[in-house]
């Protein structure tokens, strides 16, 4: 008796959801990013309006002046949902964890120059307070977005300003055998001391923006354009040169997260302003206007960072931002 | 394919992790036919066949090492050139 194998081959009648079959044709199956993704939040059937805006629905487009025909056109470069996303950041917390323990099982920071602590204590541990201010930013675009590939994001983001300033506060306690002195000082210094007013007056007047796409524009790609490569990039590679390469190690995250952040905003400035002229005009004029208020709020901390090559660093920073937005299609 | 003895060809699982993949060499090698087969898909060129890093991190939104090619090759006919960028095939 022989027996005869013949591999049968059965084609499923759909390979994917109805929404992303009109979305992409529905000739290849879809990824888990855009099934996760992809026409989640409700856009019709809002019975009543929220009691504390009446004049928009639960979710409205009209909350930003930017105009979209459709809001899913954007797509992250990362492709994250909540899978990805936390398989990625959990990757990248065992380094951090791991690192924080290595520090503090060698004692790297006791043999740390006591002027480059100093700076340290000076410069990165206030930034606690930024981190706090652009998660509570992130949570209002998550607030008042429109588009599921929006909110997620912003959400994300949201949550990983939570864990750098948890980074942050972490490094300030190591570096004082954790009593909480540092994290006093740069709290009062973000209260009091003069270099920091005008930034916190800037992020302060931030919080009170009106339209959601200003707010991203103004922290995720102006504010985080500067500091970061700013003062986690070049200061940290100061610090580094001068015997401070421990604290550097202790805030890697930031600067990998940055570097992946990213890839999130120049798609999403370019596929903005590729939208309509309007937009593109709106995008610039957000830009130039914070480029201009945040770089003069941060010099007064670019020159207590790097003294008088502050204001150059800067200048370089801001520049080198600028080019990256006028790639992506923006008149900067 | 005009010169059956010059074909090279990779067979990868039909899964979600080979799919960025699989759509890698669709856009690297416009020349390539592609064969969805039961639970496989059968990728074959005259010549050569490139699978680049760069194109795959794209498409998967994420970094990518050309040895995770292997955890869902089946088959491959041609000598391989694989480094950090590409894995390639082709005769010598």
């Amino acid at each position: 008796m022989s027996i005869e194998i013949s591999a049968k081959s059965i084609q499923p009648v759909r390979l994917t959801y109805g929404n992303l079959e009109e979305r992409f044709g529905g000739k290849k199956p879809s990824s888990r990013y855009q099934e996760a993704v992809y026409d989640v939040q409700p856009t019709a059937n809002f019975q009543y309006r929220p009691l504390w805006d009446k004049d928009h629905e639960l979710y409205d487009v009209s909350r930003t002046a930017i105009v979209m025909e459709d809001w899913y056109s954007f797509a992250d470069p990362r492709q994250f949902y909540y899978g990805t996303y936390n398989i990625a950041r959990s990757k990248q917390q065992d380094v951090a964890e791991h690192n924080f323990a290595f520090v503090d099982k060698r004692d790297l920071l006791e043999v740390m120059p006591e002027a480059v602590k100093q700076a340290a204590r000076e410069i990165l541990v206030p930034l606690r307070h930024v981190e706090w201010a652009a998660n509570m930013n992130n949570c209002q675009i998550t607030d008042e977005c429109y588009g599921a590939n929006f909110s997620a994001l912003a959400m994300f983001n949201a949550m990983d300003r939570l864990g750098m300033a948890q980074y942050v506060t972490r490094l300030g306690l190591l570096l004082d055998g954790n009593e909480t002195t540092s994290l006093d000082a740069g709290k009062k210094a973000w209260m009091e001391a003069p270099h920091w007013q005008p930034l916190r007056h800037a992020i302060e007047d931030m919080f009170v923006l009106d339209d959601w796409f200003e707010l991203m524009v103004a922290q995720n790609f102006v504010l985080d354009g500067l500091v970061f490569p700013l003062l986690y990039d070049r200061f940290e590679k100061k610090l580094t040169s001068e015997g401070g390469a421990t604290i550097a190690m202790l805030t890697e995250f930031m600067d990998d997260w940055y570097k992946e952040t990213e890839r999130w905003t120049n798609a999403l400035a370019k596929v903005t302003a590729k939208e309509s002229k309007d937009n593109q005009d709106l995008l610039s004029s957000w830009v130039t206007k914070w480029g201009d208020r945040l770089s003069i709020a941060i010099e007064p901390i670019a020159t207590k960072a790097f003294g008088e090559n502050g204001v150059n660093e800067l200048a370089e920073v801001k520049q080198a931002l600028l080019a990256r937005l006028a790639k992506q299609g923006l008149a900067v | 394919m005009s010169d059956k003895k010059n074909t090279v060809f990779l067979i990868l699982q039909d899964n979600d992790d080979a799919r960025p993949i699989i759509e890698s060499v669709e856009q690297d090698n416009p020349e390539a036919t592609i064969q969805y087969q039961p639970g496989m898909v059968r990728m074959e060129a005259a010549g050569r066949l490139v699978v680049n890093r760069e194109t795959v991190e794209e498409n998967l939104g994420r970094e990518w090492d050309v040895q995770e090619l292997h955890l869902n090759l089946i088959s491959l006919a041609g000598n391989v050139d694989e480094d950090d960028e590409k894995f390639e095939l082709a005769w010598n």
